[in-house]
């Protein structure tokens, strides 16, 4: 929509991973999510993500593992496609074209060709209305295949994936709506319906929420709303069906699962506890606490050996069958945000409010989160409508050494909320409470900032009691002088009005206070008022400085204005009729960005407070309005000479719209050099991501490009030098010890590079050639797919040989003479 | 999977004295023996030789004691009439004292019979010292003389009449044997010389002076009497250094700790106070009734304190080689228990399996962890608990009305822990730090109980008393309100014209006050 501009709005990330229900692959050793429009595969033993499965174009409502090849995958998506991945490689291997929105996926094993969807029921004028459809999958070799041949199994069904399941063996499909369960018997092709009354004598609630069968046996497990658990058996006929219930859960079962075996049921809700009920002993249970936030699915590997639930704050745990926790896969948590995007400057991570009292710290480049921090330090109970403490602001100071924090609980008579004191340990290497203030301010909080001042720690804090408080750091006695905290120096107020915002000059010197309509300036060495700002009149609705040259400038926004007060003559300097809803100034260079809603979406401008002009404009930048947003420092400033594009150099501008997703703005020369770098980042997948197996795979990598290049520039047509070799050897001598790959490894990487290789560049230019032809072959069949390793590798080998080395007489005999030597100690090496 | 996270307990801030090194170094005291006398105990001297044995003047007898005996070594009672001053010669072997028929009588530590007699003085001799040649003893009587004597002849050396009132207080020179220091109820300290034959420097105190004392510089003099403490430089010609005013009585006397010459003083308010080396108070001691001796050991070993009722109380100072007897001691007999396998090292090849370390929660939080409220309010409730740490006890309310579950907890219970749970909040209700939560408490309270509170007597007398205390406090709050208003304007119109409030009161008792109010 912007391409005239060269600057494009990119998602960041932070992609919901749970969503639907993960799978975990046969061996174990991968797991498989959807994750917005992809599908990702996450290391299960070292919670890497290994695969990015890219094609969907919207947001992939399930994953099932092919029956008939365990190493493919099955995904569909809302696009109206299902999928078909290989997830060793990562290779798309086939499409089928469905056309209409899917919510949900199922395979069986006994349904071979055939795969299961849920879908919108067409023609439906009243309300939601969704069915079943059984999809034959056509055998076609075609990569693009439209899927038409489908017959409808069950209507009227929930559109929550986990209501459905299959039975025994593929047998029937059980499904669960409301009150009412419908079994559906593919041999007979019959359903049975059974239905529960709306309402117990206890008053219990019987919808049914979730739908499990027992793999070897006839027994089905239902969830229900009241938490109850209920198995219902010999329900292949319509009247002697018989039912028993178990009941631990307070609130509604979310997700049930059958262990393999049948051995064990789990059993989660909104409790976080994972609960394993005995098949046999009815009433053993084994517990597991604390998991994280609401348990939305569980899912089993095959073998029985894992389990993985997934949790309502974007979370993946890997559970060991022996109820260990192994692993956990954490995605950005985005719940309620009431905090601003702050950058730590330490780790130059996004923090936001994530899990339920704790503040995450996010990577923005790895989209990956770093780790979460406890705030609020008590436990979290697992219950609705309970009110309990949550972080409400967050602040760092300018060298990340301090955090401040708020929290709140409870409404306006009886608020209760704590403003908390971070200091970073150079020890530890971590945040650590330094002072809990417990009533701060007689009100609620509405802004605080650290100055940036190098010579003090000082912290203000505003509040609706119409005061603002400057807190120091300071040390009171003798005895306490390793444990410096915080207390307060002075208490500000202004004729009673409330105090809104407050904001520092970049040097520190002053701070603004706004009081409702009024600015006031502070001296903060003296704490003296210095002056007042009021024309034209509107409740200030934000407050930001100008930076470096522009230092003098104070700006502020008002529902009406934009206004920008020279500070050394005490005046307007200009204004303008913009409702801004959000300023941000960037802290590495002095421009301001500033987010206007108009017309039900959000326009951008980018200005200097010294120049009239804007630079940079962009209209709709999304919908509705932007929440927050924050410019967070790159590692490596671009440079970029487009005028227009110079404010993205030194910082990015990252943005939460209004149904939470993270989107920042990204050039063209950006978007290449991200590229380039994926690219790289590309690695052998058969091998778990380990440190160490990153530090062959580099290695190797190296010397894939250095051929490559060979390859391709044709100038190098015969070489007496060997750079791979002088590589080889250098890095071998050049490398700590302690860090050196096993002599098994490095062994014959250095026998290689002394031997005298002329290969031709003609010659090896076949293979790549080959290979775009093979991937295309891979996509023909299934059968030919399975093979295509074993084939790689013969090819590999194959280039190798094409390419005799002709050797002068005295370099056979040398090589004839190594070849005599006993190597045996090589093998007895590689082998322990 | 995270684990349990105990109930956050408060610590909160103590108010009033700060603990500095000053307080822990003066609370390093055992619990001080009791010696009855047989009157009031007027002087104490330590002996300036090890063992630093201790002479008492109290009644008409002195007795010297061994610092860490309580049983008098030596008793000298020869004297038909009140004993003063009675005080050791530089080696400790020869004691002086004064009475109140005028005799000054000097003893050997060893011996029973007076060595020597002095008479020449009229009236009571309150003061006796040796100089520092040892040969010499001055005196200060209430016939307003000072007299000075020939230890080795017995006789009468010279006699100065400069006081107009009673010579109470006097001190000898260490350092220059002609020096001499008095005292006098005339409010001057005058400073004499030998060698001219006269007093050379008078300082007026200004008040009736009991005791004065002489840093070991001999730079400094301190003067003690009425509610004032006077220091003085005598290096610039007596000049006042700072008059100090802590005690609301009369200081009646004075002395210096051997490590870093810390001054105390002892009053007949019944507290002995220390001053730091900028005459600011950093410690306090209470004892039972006025106190007219005090006196430190050297390295400040001993300190003995004598009173109007007879009273010499001895504190002796705690050794840390002392705790860790009485620790290893402890130790010692589960350390089967705690080092069980501990102090195994693995070998080389040996596979460790580390076990899990298991969390150690209270008894009030594992019953929060299964959601056992009621029995988690009743181990909070615990007696030692509710006596010793009510702030737990408040914290697992707090915690209790954070589930939502407070109103269970506090719900079906009997007379007697309804009682006890009235009267910790009786106890703590007005205590600001508690107030908000205990308030809430006490409101749920009288929620569920109000309609079965007359079957038990008790149970309503506690509602009384409850509802008094609370209308009290409410008047109370009232009043400091206003007060505050009072000040606030007065500051306000003290203030010069500005838009900047002053420093308002701590946050907290602003908070509690509204509360309460």
């Amino acid at each position: 929509m912007v391409e005239q501009s060269g600057v494009r709005v990119v998602r960041c990330g932070g992609n919901k991973i749970n969503f639907r229900a993960p799978i975990i692959t046969k061996d174990c050793r991968f797991l498989i999510c959807g994750s917005g429009d992809s599908v990702k595969v996450f290391s299960t033993s070292t919670e890497e993500c290994v695969h990015v499965l890219e094609g969907h174009t919207d947001q992939v409502t399930g994953v099932a593992l092919n029956p008939a090849n365990h190493l493919q995958v099955y995904s569909c998506s809302a696009d109206g496609t299902v999928r078909l991945w290989d997830f060793i490689d990562g290779i798309l291997i086939k499409t089928f074209i469905f056309g209409y929105p899917i919510l949900s996926l199922y395979v069986s094993e006994k349904h071979a060709g055939v795969i299961f969807v849920i879908v919108a029921m067409e023609n439906q004028n009243k309300g939601e209305n969704f069915q079943l459809l059984a999809l034959h999958l056509p055998k076609v070799p075609d990569q693009e295949v439209e899927a038409k041949d489908m017959f409808a199994v069950l209507c009227d069904i929930s559109p929550n994936p986990g209501s459905t399941a299959f039975g025994q063996g593929g047998e029937y499909i059980a499904s669960a709506l409301g009150l009412r369960l419908n079994v559906y018997f593919f041999r007979k092709q019959k359903t049975y319906r059974f239905s529960l009354k709306a309402t117990d004598k206890k008053g219990a609630k019987n919808a049914f929420t979730c739908v499990a069968c027992h793999p070897k046996d006839d027994c089905i497990a239902t969830g229900h709303e009241d938490g109850k658990i209920r198995l219902w058996r010999n329900f292949n006929q319509k009247k002697e069906y018989t039912y028993s219930t178990q009941h631990w859960h307070h609130n509604a079962v979310s997700s049930l699962c059958f262990t393999p075996e049948g051995m064990h049921l789990l059993s989660g809700g909104v409790e976080s506890v994972l609960v394993q009920w005995h098949c046999e002993e009815v009433n053993k249970k084994d517990f597991l606490p604390r998991l994280g936030g609401a348990i939305s699915h569980i899912a089993v590997s095959s073998d029985g050996q894992m389990y993985c639930t997934s949790h309502s704050d974007n979370k993946i745990n890997i559970i060991h069958c022996s109820f260990k926790l192994s692993a956990v896969i954490q995605g950005l948590v985005k719940g309620n945000i009431w905090t601003d995007l702050v950058i730590d400057s330490r780790t130059k991570a996004l923090v936001m409010n994530g899990r339920p009292g704790h503040l995450q710290f996010y990577s923005l480049q790895q989209d990956k989160q770093l780790y979460s921090l406890d705030i609020v330090q008590q436990e979290y109970i697992y219950e609705e409508g309970l009110d309990q403490f949550e972080v409400m602001k967050a602040v760092f100071d300018v060298r990340g050494n301090w955090l401040a924090t708020v929290e709140e609980r409870g409404r306006d008579s009886d608020l209760e909320f704590a403003l908390k004191l971070w200091g970073f340990n150079e020890s530890a290497q971590s945040l650590e409470l330094n002072t809990t203030i417990t009533a701060a301010h007689q009100d609620r909080i509405t802004s605080m900032c650290f100055s940036p001042s190098t010579e003090t720690t000082m912290l203000v804090t505003a509040a609706k009691d119409g005061q603002f408080k400057v807190w120091l750091l300071g040390t009171d006695s003798e005895t306490q002088k390793e444990q410096a905290s915080w207390s307060c120096d002075f208490v500000g107020s202004y004729h009673g009005l409330q105090p809104t915002n407050c904001c520092f000059s970049s040097d520190g010197s002053l701070l603004a206070v706004s009081f409702e309509e009024v600015v006031t300036v502070w001296s903060s060495d003296t704490w003296g008022l210095l002056t007042t700002l009021c024309q034209p009149p509107g409740p200030i609705r934000e407050l930001c400085f100008g930076r470096l040259s522009c230092s003098k400038y104070l700006l502020a926004t008002t529902p009406k204005n934009l206004l920008c007060w020279n500070l050394l003559t005490c005046s307007l300097e200009w204004s303008t009729p913009m409702d801004v809803h959000l300023l941000r100034s960037d802290p590495l260079s002095d421009i301001i960005a500033a987010f206007c809603l108009h017309s039900k979406s959000s326009n951008l401008f980018v200005f200097r407070p010294s120049e009239p002009r804007p630079l940079f404009t962009q209209k709709a930048v999304c919908e509705g309005k932007v929440q927050r947003c924050v410019f967070a420092p790159r590692a490596e400033p671009l440079d970029s000479c487009d005028e227009r594009f110079q404010w993205l150099n030194r910082s990015r501008l990252y943005y939460l719209t209004e149904k939470m997703e993270l989107l920042s703005f990204s050039t063209q020369t950006e978007d290449e050099r991200i590229l380039k770098s994926r690219k790289q980042l590309l690695v052998d997948d058969s091998v778990a991501v380990t440190p160490f197996y990153l530090l062959l795979g580099k290695h190797r990598r190296q010397q894939e490009e250095e051929d490559k290049l060979n390859f391709m520039t044709n100038k190098v047509s015969e070489r007496t030098q060997h750079p791979q070799a002088s590589v080889a050897v250098k890095e071998l001598l050049h490398t700590p010890a302690h860090v050196l790959p096993a002599a098994s490894f490095l062994c014959s990487m250095f026998v290689n590079s002394l031997l005298i290789s002329n290969t031709e560049s003609r010659e090896e230019k076949q293979p790549s050639e080959k290979d775009e032809d093979s991937d295309k072959e891979e996509d023909d069949s299934e059968e030919e797919m399975e093979t295509g390793d074993g084939q790689q590798e013969i090819r590999t080998q194959g280039s190798v040989e094409e390419a005799p080395p002709k050797l002068s007489k005295a370099e056979e005999k040398e090589l004839r003479r190594v070849r005599k030597t006993d190597f045996s100690w090589v093998t007895s090496l590689s082998s322990s | 999977m995270a684990s349990f996270k105990p109930t956050k307990v408060y610590t909160y801030p103590k108010l009033g004295e700060k603990v500095t090194e000053d307080t822990l170094y003066w609370k390093n005291y055992k619990a001080p023996v009791q010696i009855k006398e047989f009157g009031a105990v007027t002087k104490i001297e330590f002996s300036p030789v090890a063992p630093h044995n201790y002479v008492v003047t109290a009644s008409t007898r002195i007795q010297v004691y061994r610092p860490q005996s309580q049983e008098p070594v030596q008793s000298f009672t020869r004297f038909r009439d009140t004993a003063y001053g009675g005080s050791f010669r530089g080696d400790g072997k020869l004691v002086v004292a004064g009475s109140e028929e005028g005799l000054i009588r000097l003893f050997d530590v060893g011996g029973r019979v007076a060595l020597r007699q002095f008479r020449g003085h009229s009236k009571a001799v309150h003061v006796t010292s040796f100089l520092s040649d040892g040969y010499r003893v001055v005196s200060g009587s209430d016939d307003l003389s000072c007299r000075m004597w020939d230890v080795a002849s017995g006789t009468q050396l010279s006699s100065y009449t400069e006081h107009t009132d009673y010579v109470r207080a006097g001190a000898a020179s260490r350092l220059n044997p002609d020096l001499y220091i008095t005292g006098s109820y005339d409010h001057t300290v005058k400073l004499f010389d030998m060698r001219v034959g006269g007093s050379v420097m008078t300082m007026q105190h200004g008040h009736p002076v009991e005791s004065v004392l002489l840093y070991p510089s001999e730079a400094l003099l301190v003067s003690a009497g009425g509610r004032y403490v006077k220091v003085w430089d005598l290096l610039k010609g007596g000049q006042q250094l700072v008059s100090l005013k802590n005690h609301h009585k009369t200081v009646t006397c004075a002395c210096l700790s051997t490590t870093d010459n810390k001054l105390l003083t002892g009053s007949l308010d019944r507290h002995v106070k220390v001053y730091n080396s900028s005459y600011k108070v950093v410690h306090n001691f209470d004892y039972a009734t006025s106190i007219l001796s005090l006196a430190v050991a050297p390295d400040d070993e001993v300190m003995a304190v004598g009173m109007t009722n007879g009273v010499l109380s001895v504190r002796q100072k705690k050794h840390t080689n002392d705790k860790q007897e009485v620790l290893t001691k402890r130790r010692r007999t589960p350390a089967y228990r705690v080092f069980k396998g501990k102090n195994y090292i693995p070998k080389q090849d040996d596979f460790l399996v580390s076990k899990p370390v298991k969390q150690h929660l209270q008894k009030y939080d594992r019953q929060l962890k299964s959601f056992q409220v009621s029995k988690a309010l009743d181990s909070a409730l615990e007696t030692w608990r509710r006596f010793h740490n009510p702030e737990v006890t408040v914290a697992v309310m707090i915690e209790l009305n954070r589930r939502g579950t407070l109103k269970n907890a506090l719900s079906g219970r009997d007379e007697q822990s309804l009682t006890m749970l009235l009267n910790f909040l009786i106890k703590h209700v007005t205590d600001p730090r508690f107030s908000r939560i205990l308030l809430m408490v006490s409101d749920m309270i009288i929620d569920l109980y109000h309609d079965v509170a007359p079957q038990s007597s008790i149970v309503e007398r506690l509602f009384q008393r409850l509802l008094e205390l609370l209308g009290r406090e409410a008047e109370l709050q009232q009043e400091l309100l206003q007060v505050l208003g009072i000040l606030d304007t007065l500051f306000a119109s003290l203030a010069p014209r500005q838009e900047v409030s002053g420093p308002a009161a701590p946050p907290i008792m602003l908070g509690s006050q509204q509360q309460a109010a």
